[in-house]
């Protein structure tokens, strides 16, 4: 069941960066982010069964830097929101050329 | 198959369906709820793979915190009903679609070098020797000690440079 966890998470993780490329939604994006970091926590917890409680215990770091970024980042896009009125990032040309 | 294996593909075949829906949806509330689905999901892989304390963490942190913030904000920037198409063409797909197997193909050679499930396993014993929670509680709390400090500081500094990024200027 090893295995067949891991090739999930690689799945779970192509479909996060495919959905980052994809969408257009600051939001959509944020929460592939979160597909993405989740994908890795399985790979982790797959893995946890030959190298002992250690990989478990990473994917409790990586969950609270997960809910710290999210809270961060969703407070930028309500500030980005007030400047633009939009979650779009097709509006957010002040660094594109 | 027996019944253990049943289930994991069932909940591996759902987390998948539903992160292609919530990267598909149009509406940003499906797809939080569809992501809500794929995340319950991946808890139940979590358990079936042993990682009993941390499936109860997924559904409580990511389902009941993470995810109500985001609800939270697409309710209050009022998102819920803007159909306005933000995903990208056909050329777009193809060339993502592209990318997305070719990071595929990269991550199952990866894994061919994995030790799958012959190298045995030293989680089961280690839980019935010191219980599911402290089983995770004691090397967290003896060995990663320092790392859990430091934690609790990234948690304050993420709540206090959330609240002052999204002050309203006076």
């Amino acid at each position: 069941m090893v295995t067949e966890a891991l090739i999930l998470s690689g799945l779970l993780f192509t479909i996060g960066a495919a959905g980052v490329l994809i969408r257009r939604n600051a939001i959509v994006m944020f929460m592939c982010i979160e597909l993405m970091l989740n994908a890795v926590n399985l790979s982790f917890i797959a893995i946890s069964r030959q190298v002992g409680v250690s990989a478990q215990l990473f994917v409790i770091f990586v969950m609270t830097v997960a809910a710290a970024e999210a809270a961060v980042g969703l407070a930028i896009i309500i500030s980005i929101f007030r400047h633009y009125s939009s979650v779009d990032v097709r509006n957010f040309r002040l660094l594109r050329w | 198959m027996d019944f253990t294996q049943l289930i994991f593909y069932v909940a591996a075949g759902l987390a998948v369906v539903s992160s292609l829906l919530m990267i598909t949806r149009k509406n940003p509330v499906f797809s939080a709820m569809f992501l809500i689905v794929a995340l319950f999901s991946i808890a139940t892989i979590f358990v079936l793979l042993g990682a009993h304390f941390l499936a109860a963490l997924q559904v409580i942190v990511y389902a009941g915190a993470i995810m109500v913030l985001f609800l939270f904000v697409i309710m209050l920037l009022n998102l819920g009903h803007d159909f306005e198409p933000d995903i990208r063409g056909r050329l777009g797909w193809a060339f993502m679609g592209g990318l997305g197997l070719v990071l595929f193909a990269e991550i199952l050679t990866a894994v061919q070098g994995a030790p799958g499930d012959a190298g045995g396993d030293v989680l089961t014993p280690w839980f019935e020797a010191k219980g599911v929670v402290a089983g995770v509680a004691e090397p967290l709390f003896r060995d990663y000690a320092v790392a859990v400090e430091i934690t609790g500081v990234l948690l304050l500094v993420a709540m206090v440079g959330a609240v002052v990024i999204a002050r309203r200027e006076a």
